[in-house]
């Protein structure tokens, strides 16, 4: 293999004569890659958390609602749900909406459906966390909640949810390191995250290994940058008595 | 926007299920080769030699922490340039799909290495200690005592993960592998009927979720009786 190692490209200004350098391409992806991950993140726990209690509340309607959402959102790759958050749900949207939305210049475009795909998508699996992690719940909590005469949304705001996160911190750490990981995937309908970036610095640059090693090693930090922060949470919040914290 | 003619669908259905011939092919090459491979790395975990479990601690930390898109790009940049100075092969040859297929094995193996770890983990540890009282070496013990039950143990999540390997491969779009997605977005695009292709699409990889979703939920509680 004759390979020629050129790491003063990244420092170049790039080809297309904007005031930039490749470096600064790359430092854009991950603006990107992380606003979107903790975007996505933040929708996920809340869908994750609304769809975990429908499931586990006395009423078949919602019961349902929620067991569709999880098999629907489950049940189809998470590529073909970018697309059609892009492409169809815009269509299907009242036309003023949709018109709105296609009027954004394409980098809010992107961010939208990109965030709502991957919040969503991960929302169907945290979902299903957080209905096991309530149902592990001993039932007498929540007769303990009545019996003080909080209602039932109060029961599982002060009583079932705070303890409930706690025990599921695990799980819920490994979603935020995966939904970190499947952002690369919103490349694929344009947003021009880490690896769009690592794409178009291959095709300006021709030296695929700089810009492949240095967007793997970012990716790499984001990883144990998300582990750290998501341990420290777990000791600040960690409940007396618990094996699990 | 919605309108479509379904004859078109019907047309082109050969080169729809060729596509999906190739996305078959990717998960059961991934799945045969991912749990041979990953038996082998969960076998070195269990070893006493301190650079085999050091490999494998690290072979699974780096394809874990690598999102699958880089992964591919990564294997589609090394994998023919290796071949093409190993078997001198013309520069024409379309490596797209063993590229892939060697990402998704080596990816699926430390998963399923992970996951047979998990399944071990669940024996008591007399279990090592009998087999070697009854004088089997280490290999003996693993191949007759520890796998056999590891096995049983792993397999609802063995059988999750499979379904996760077929959703997943749809991500050979970014390598241009003409699988089932990359087949339903060409046609799309070309009859300017995206919209009503990428629901066909959606409808048909939900279907065959569930499909295998039923299959495995019948596997697990035969098992679990």
């Amino acid at each position: 293999m004759d390979y020629r190692w050129h790491w003063g490209v990244l420092l170049q200004p790039v080809a297309t004569g904007e005031p930039a350098t490749y470096l600064g391409w790359l430092v854009s992806g991950v603006v990107n890659t992380v606003e979107l991950t903790l975007l996505a993140f933040s929708l996920a726990l809340v869908t994750g958390t609304l769809f975990g209690v429908m499931r586990t509340l006395p009423n078949r309607a919602a019961k349902a609602v929620s067991a569709a959402y999880v098999s629907i959102f489950r049940g189809v790759p998470l590529i073909v749900q970018f697309f059609i958050w892009f492409f169809v749900v815009p269509e299907l949207l009242p036309a003023a909406i949709g018109d709105w939305l296609k009027s954004l210049p394409s980098h809010p475009q992107f961010l939208i459906a990109s965030v709502v795909s991957l919040g969503v998508y991960t929302g169907s699996r945290i979902c299903e966390q957080v209905r096991a992690g309530i149902l592990a719940r001993p039932v007498g909590q929540i007769h303990a909640a009545f019996a003080l005469g909080l209602t039932r949304a109060q029961a599982y705001r002060y009583v079932l949810l705070p303890v409930t996160f706690r025990t599921i911190w695990g799980p819920l750490t490994s979603e935020f390191l995966i939904i970190s990981k499947n952002s690369a995937v919103a490349s694929t309908i344009g947003l021009l995250e880490l690896s769009g970036q690592a794409r178009q610095l291959v095709d300006y640059t021709a030296q695929p290994y700089e810009s492949f090693i240095c967007v793997t090693l970012v990716y790499m930090g984001l990883n144990f940058a998300i582990l750290c922060c998501m341990r420290w949470i777990r000791r600040r919040t960690a409940l007396p008595g618990l094996i699990g914290g | 926007m919605f309108e479509m003619d379904w004859q078109t669908l019907i047309d082109s259905r050969a080169v729809l299920l060729s596509g999906m011939r190739i996305t078959l092919q990717i998960t059961v090459v991934a799945i045969l080769f991912g749990l041979a491979w990953g038996t082998v790395l969960a076998a070195f975990s269990l070893s006493s030699h301190y650079v085999l479990r050091v490999f494998t601690q690290a072979y699974v930390s780096l394809f874990r922490s690598i999102p699958l898109v880089m992964l591919l790009l990564w294997f589609f940049l090394i994998v023919p340039q290796f071949l093409k100075a190993l078997f001198n092969l013309p520069s024409t040859v379309d490596l797209r799909l063993v590229s892939a297929l060697t990402a998704y094995s080596l990816l699926e193996a430390a998963f399923f290495c992970e996951i047979i770890r998990a399944g071990i983990a669940s024996l008591p540890r007399g279990q090592f200690q009998a087999g070697y009282a009854l004088g089997m070496t280490p290999f003996q013990t693993l191949r007759y005592v520890i796998f056999p039950q590891a096995f049983r143990a792993m397999v609802p999540l063995a059988l999750t993960q499979c379904i996760v390997i077929f959703q997943d491969t749809s991500l050979v779009y970014v390598i241009a592998l003409g699988d089932f997605f990359r087949r339903v977005t060409a046609i799309g695009e070309r009859d300017g009927t995206l919209v009503p292709m990428l629901i066909v699409a959606g409808v048909a990889y939900w279907s065959v979720t569930t499909l295998l979703i039923t299959i495995t939920n019948g596997v697990r509680t035969r098992l679990a009786k």
